[in-house]
């Protein structure tokens, strides 16, 4: 039992969820059809990144690794600010949130 | 312990991301986005950087899903109909996303010299955090504020009623 509470991770475990969460991101950004959920499928892609970050930072004990996450999440606040009131004006002008039904630039 | 912890909040995180997929209501989607960035903020403790995992609960947990689930209530967002993606991104999208997964995952399965993450390994204090944040990088974080403020007036004007304007015009 002592050495189940002592057991440590492999880093690579750490990178293969970040992995594996940047692709469910993808995955979600190509099926959705809801502009918001779509939204939502990349606020998961900048997550599973920002966890690669925080592991390498731990890996090299460089804090600034940490600090780019930081600076990730100030961007990625922003950006969803942004993002949703244009799903609102979209809305508003277009009355959906199919992303199959806003085509207007589509040839 | 620590091997305990990963595998718990590695499978919430999963389980939530998996969830986003398969949930067809927007609001549900959200929810379990939630369920991923908190049991994330988890693993950043765990990995010794106790200030992201309080910013990411704080941030992304709080503000930025409080925000979605005020659009999607706000929209009346309801249930999306499944149409499995477009031409393209059967064609093209999925073959992708496995090749990257494919390839990421060979190359940190053959890295040399990743080491092992431990509950003693230690955590990044606020304060070392703080110093070269606001010593050597002070210039990016006040850009950053300057980026916010745009963020803030480019919201108010995107969402902002201009009163006569009807949907579908």
């Amino acid at each position: 039992m002592s050495s189940l509470l002592t057991q440590e991770v492999p880093v690579s475990w750490y990178l293969l969820l970040s992995a594996v969460l940047f692709s469910l991101g993808v995955i979600g950004f190509l099926i959705k059809r809801n502009l918001i959920t779509v939204f939502m499928s990349i606020e998961l892609m900048l997550n599973g990144v920002n966890l690669s970050f925080v592991t390498f930072a731990h890996q090299w004990h460089a804090v600034k690794g940490q600090i780019f996450v930081f600076f990730v999440m100030m961007v990625a606040a922003a950006e969803a600010a942004v993002g949703l009131a244009i799903i609102i004006a979209v809305f508003r002008a277009r009355a959906t949130l199919a992303v199959d039904r806003i085509d207007l630039m589509k040839l | 312990m620590h091997l305990i912890l990963f595998i718990l909040f590695a499978g919430f995180c999963l389980g939530g991301a998996i969830n986003l997929l398969l949930q067809s209501h927007p609001i549900s989607s959200a929810l379990s986005l939630i369920v991923v960035m908190t049991s994330l903020a988890v693993l950043y403790l765990l990995l010794g950087a106790e200030f992201l995992a309080i910013a990411q609960i704080i941030v992304y947990a709080g503000a930025i899903m409080v925000l979605f689930t005020f659009v999607v209530m706000l929209l009346n967002a309801g249930r999306e109909d499944r149409t499995m993606g477009s031409r393209t991104a059967r064609s093209v999208g999925f073959p992708a996303v496995v090749v990257i997964l494919g390839v990421i995952a060979t190359v940190i399965l053959r890295a040399q010299g990743l080491g092992m993450a431990g509950l003693q390994d230690g955590i990044t204090s606020t304060e070392d955090l703080s110093r070269i944040l606001f010593t050597e990088l002070l210039l990016p974080f006040e850009v950053t504020s300057v980026l916010i403020l745009i963020a803030i007036l480019g919201a108010v004007a995107l969402a902002r009623n201009d009163g006569e304007r009807k949907p579908g015009q």
